[in-house]
């Protein structure tokens, strides 16, 4: 693995372009765009505070930046490098701001989620969303960019609603059976939206595009539950991982669940296959054929290291998260299918890996620690 | 009295008149008594049956004496009777005495027998009260046994019940800890939302006091230098009811298209299934069928009869099915017919089980005729698996070497192929070409030889001719009786030429320089020396014919050449002898070869 020389980014800015030709960094309130092949800075742009937050357009053509202590929002193109865009939230505030799926709409969220105000770069209008809710997973956009399902509270009830992108028009507005929803997701193809109710409560419900309720689904009651859910990219399964450290997966027919995958943490399962990278510190990486446990310990000095197939049983070393505490770091925090949803890597436990991320062929698996990061190779079959 | 005295008295044999003639004794006052005690005692004894009386009237000593000693045992010896003076009667006073005693003693039996009996019937009463009190406690001992025994299952049970109630309870606090534990991440999850939430309402408040505190209202507006242009490049539209129309119909066309493609994969995934089940109940029937002739017994042939029949119906109803594929009732039909032949297929193979085990059990041996054992059969199985693996090698070789023989590769290789068979032969033939050669050269030799020795003989023959003629013409002019001195001499260096000649001929593969010196050593002297001179006289006269001589000539000159030495038509026979010998030597040469 070569590197390259480093460069100086704050807060964690640094996105590559959709398109894979640019790199752009954000230096307290400087926006460089590198190209990625020389990284010879291309463009250089100045914000009027330190970004908070920067994004790429989904065309690669702009990029957003956002200061929420000043509650703006400056848009700048590739194109056109004195083209400048400048969205102004006033008094109100600004905690998020984000592209639409066009790259020509700018969603931006209030302070305590009072509205969303949607500015249109073609022709400077705005739409507002009154009441959306501070949760989880409060809005999403289908993988196609057509619509948006946005969670919203009103009364002491929740209530989701769908818009068209195209020109943010309301196409359903409807309940849901939730105490306190969560999150939304989409389904891969956008028919489906999965809707998971607060932690106290185990609950997923599935509505159609339309707004129909398809079906219900709850594993248990009174303890803690859904932490998240995942869409295997064919939208033909759905994983929900919860508190109790198991995973459970529905199938898109009957809704019903089809497999339950536990995190014990005796390893003793014949086809697991426990990787320990061999090292100061040891690290213990297990994979099955679909689910994988991952610990990463952090470690200073981490040079060279190696990783030996585990004899089993394998004790993974386990800790107590206090329970007295909201949000106990204990269950499956985090979820990825592969691309060909053969595969499912999962997460258990409060180990420090911050994010799984399958490559788009699906055999490769990058696991991000906070200091570390691990790539993982799944066996593929001989090509004939 | 006296007479009276004489009446019979015996206290064991007395019949009832006798008794009641006893009874007429007048006795004391006490008479009566005892009359009653007679009677009582006389009552018993009436049980028995007539005995003969005890005295008679002849018999009174007898008698009285058998009385006396039967007193004297009963240890009555003081009283004893007598007869009276005069013989005619009994003394009455010890008579009386001795009734007296044995009254009394009847009485004290009496009693005794009384008190006997009181004591056996209390006795009998005791036994009977004791049975009775041991058969009831015998009862009581029963029941309270049958009490304890369920009074034990009675405590068992409830120890269970305390067991099952004990770990109830013990479930039950695990459940109220659990609870409890829920219970408590609960109320942080709820105190932590609402500590959140307070916190931002305080925030809104403050926020809120601060705008109504501050007077300027920052606008929120948006600077673009220049509006950009629609990503699909299309212009923006309007919003109406059209539109909304529009939007309407499009989420319906994708939620539509969804269902199709689903309904499109779940058809495609219906109709493999069904394949694969038409598939697997071809196969079944297929399985149950051929086992028809190996069935044993009437029921499994029934079965199998009838699951042959139905397969055949089914199979007719299959190709029906094909046809409504959709149809509900063919599914179930489909289904239905398959769970009937995958339960036939159970019982065939738990049949075949059963009778697997029974021909493993080594008493049931004439029910394991028909069927062939396991280990017998994975035997056999092997062994035709190493037959059928060898039978392969060889085929396989037999084609390489096939190959090889009929296409060789290029041409040198053919060749060197095609001659490698025959170099065995070649070489062979080579071998003996050679020997050939060699005996063809040697024979030549010889033929040489024997050419020149012809020549030379014949060159000694016309020496020996002409000097034969010479020694005639000085035999005819020299007759005299001392020949025979000469002769051997001159026979002696004829016999030389010649016999050098013969010995050429007859020792075939001796060189010719060998024979001349052969022929040195021969005994022609000898032979010549007993020669008769009669037989030279009639040679040299020819009195004896030549075929005679030629004969004797001819097997001289194959056995004994000292014959042939007298002879003077040697040379002419030698010569033919030569020829002769001379061909079968060159005859003999050639026919080896």
């Amino acid at each position: 693995m070569n590197f390259s020389e480093l460069f100086k980014q704050t807060n964690q800015l640094c996105r590559l372009s959709p398109d894979g030709k640019y790199l752009a960094t954000c230096v307290q309130y400087r926006l460089v765009v590198r190209d990625v092949n020389t990284l010879q800075i291309l463009h250089l742009y100045t914000c009027l505070d330190q970004v908070l937050h920067m994004e790429w357009s989904s065309d690669s053509l702009f990029i957003l930046c956002a200061m929420y202590k000043r509650g703006l929002v400056q848009v700048w193109s590739l194109e056109q490098p004195d083209w400048h865009c400048k969205i102004d939230e006033g008094s109100i505030g600004l905690v998020s701001s984000r592209w639409s799926p066009d790259g020509r709409h700018v969603l931006n969220t209030t302070e305590f989620h009072l509205r969303v105000t949607v500015w249109s770069l073609c022709n400077k209008s705005v739409s507002y969303i009154k009441y959306p809710k501070a949760c989880q997973k409060g809005m999403d956009f289908s993988a196609d960019g057509r619509y948006m399902a946005l969670a919203e509270r009103r009364e002491c009830k929740d209530y989701i609603s769908v818009f068209v992108c195209d020109d943010w028009h309301l196409l359903r507005h409807f309940e849901t059976e939730t105490q306190d929803l969560a999150g939304v997701e989409w389904s891969p193809n956008g028919c489906v939206l999965a809707v998971w109710d607060t932690c106290l409560e185990y609950k997923v419900l599935l509505y159609s595009l339309d707004g129909r309720l398809l079906s219900t689904y709850s594993a248990y009651e009174w303890s803690l539950g859904i932490k998240t859910i995942a869409w295997s990219p064919s939208s033909q399964f759905l994983a929900i991982s919860s508190y109790d450290e198991k995973v459970r997966i529905l199938n898109h027919i009957t809704w019903k669940k089809i497999a339950e995958f536990e995190h014990p943490a005796n390893i003793s399962s014949t086809k697991a296959v426990v990787y320990r990278e061999v090292e100061k510190c040891p690290v213990v990486v297990s994979e099955d054929l679909s689910s994988s446990q991952i610990t990463v310990s952090s470690s200073l000095f981490n040079t060279q290291s190696k990783y030996e197939i585990c004899q089993l049983p394998v004790q993974v070393a386990v800790l107590k998260p206090d329970p007295d505490r909201a949000n106990p770091k204990v269950g499956v925090s985090l979820l990825a299918f592969s691309a060909n949803s053969r595969y499912l890597a999962t997460k258990n436990g409060c180990f420090q890996v911050l994010s799984l991320l399958w490559h788009c062929s699906g055999d490769s698996l990058i696991l991000l620690g906070k200091e570390q990061l691990c790539l993982c190779y799944m066996e593929t079959e001989e090509q004939k | 009295m006296g007479d009276q005295c004489g009446m019979t008295m015996t206290e064991h044999t007395l019949d009832a008149k006798e008794i009641s003639s006893i009874s007429g004794i007048t006795m004391s006052p006490s008479r009566q008594y005892g009359q009653t005690t007679l009677h009582s005692s006389l009552s018993l004894h009436k049980s028995y049956s007539g005995f003969s009386p005890f005295c008679s009237e002849h018999s009174v000593t007898q008698c009285i004496s058998y009385i006396n000693q039967e007193a004297c045992s009963l240890g009555l010896g003081t009283v004893c009777i007598d007869l009276c003076l005069g013989g005619e009667g009994l003394k009455a006073v010890p008579v009386l005495n001795l009734l007296y005693e044995l009254l009394q003693i009847n009485r004290r039996h009496q009693k005794a027998a009384e008190e006997l009996e009181t004591q056996q019937m209390k006795n009998s009463s005791d036994m009977e009260h004791l049975q009775h009190s041991h058969s009831r406690l015998k009862d009581q001992l029963e029941h309270t046994r049958r009490e304890n025994s369920g009074l034990h299952e009675g405590e068992r049970q409830l120890q269970l019940k305390i067991k099952t109630l004990q770990r109830c309870l013990k479930s039950e606090k695990e459940e109220v800890q659990k609870l409890q534990s829920i219970i408590s991440s609960r109320a942080s999850q709820y105190n932590h939302d609402a500590k959140r939430k307070e916190r931002e309402c305080a925030k809104l408040k403050e926020r809120l006091n601060q705008l109504l505190v501050e007077k300027r209202d920052k606008k929120l507006a948006i600077e673009v230098s220049n509006p950009v242009g629609r990503s699909d490049g299309k212009r923006g539209l309007w919003k109406t009811g059209k539109m909304e129309a529009r939007h309407e119909g499009e989420m319906y066309k994708a939620l539509l298209n969804d269902y199709e493609a689903r309904q499109r994969a779940l058809m495609v995934e219906n109709t493999e299934l069904k394949k694969v089940l038409q598939q697997m109940k071809r196969d079944m029937v297929s399985i149950l069928s051929p086992k028809k002739p190996q069935a044993r017994g009437e029921a499994s042939d029934d079965s199998l009869e009838q699951v042959c029949s139905d397969g055949e119906e089914e199979m007719c109803e299959a190709s029906r099915e094909c046809v409504e594929q959709s149809c509900e009732q063919a599914r179930e039909k489909l289904t239905n017919s398959i769970r009937q032949q995958w339960r036939r297929l159970k019982c065939h193979m738990e049949r075949l089980d059963s009778q697997a085990s029974l021909v493993s059990a080594p008493d049931r041996e004439g029910e394991g005729e028909e069927l062939i054992s396991r280990q017998v059969h994975e035997e056999e199985v092997l062994r035709m698996r190493l037959e059928l693996q060898q039978c392969r090698d060889f085929i396989q070789t037999q084609q390489q070497l096939w190959q090889q023989l009929s296409s060789p590769c290029d041409d040198e290789t053919a060749a060197l192929l095609s001659g490698c068979y025959t170099l065995e032969e070649k070489e062979r033939l080579k071998e003996e070409w050679r020997l050939f050669q060699e005996q063809k050269r040697n024979f030549e030799k010889e033929r040489k030889s024997f050419t020149e020795a012809a020549i030379r003989l014949g060159h000694e023959k016309k020496a020996f001719e002409d000097d034969r003629a010479t020694w005639l013409k000085n035999q005819f002019l020299t007759m005299t009786p001392f020949v025979d001195r000469k002769r051997p001499a001159t026979l002696e260096s004829h016999s030389t030429a010649s016999s050098g000649a013969e010995a050429k001929m007859i020792s075939t593969p001796v060189p010719p320089a060998k024979s001349v010196s052969y022929s040195a050593f021969t005994t022609p002297k000898t032979g010549s020396a007993c020669v008769p001179s009669t037989v030279d006289l009639y040679r040299t006269l020819r009195l004896i014919p030549e075929s005679s001589l030629r004969s004797q000539g001819r097997r001289g000159s194959r056995q004994d050449f000292s014959s042939l030495s007298r002879d003077l038509t040697k040379p002419r026979l030698h010569n033919g002898t030569a020829d002769c010998s001379l061909l079968s030597l060159l005859k003999d040469v050639e026919s080896p070869t």
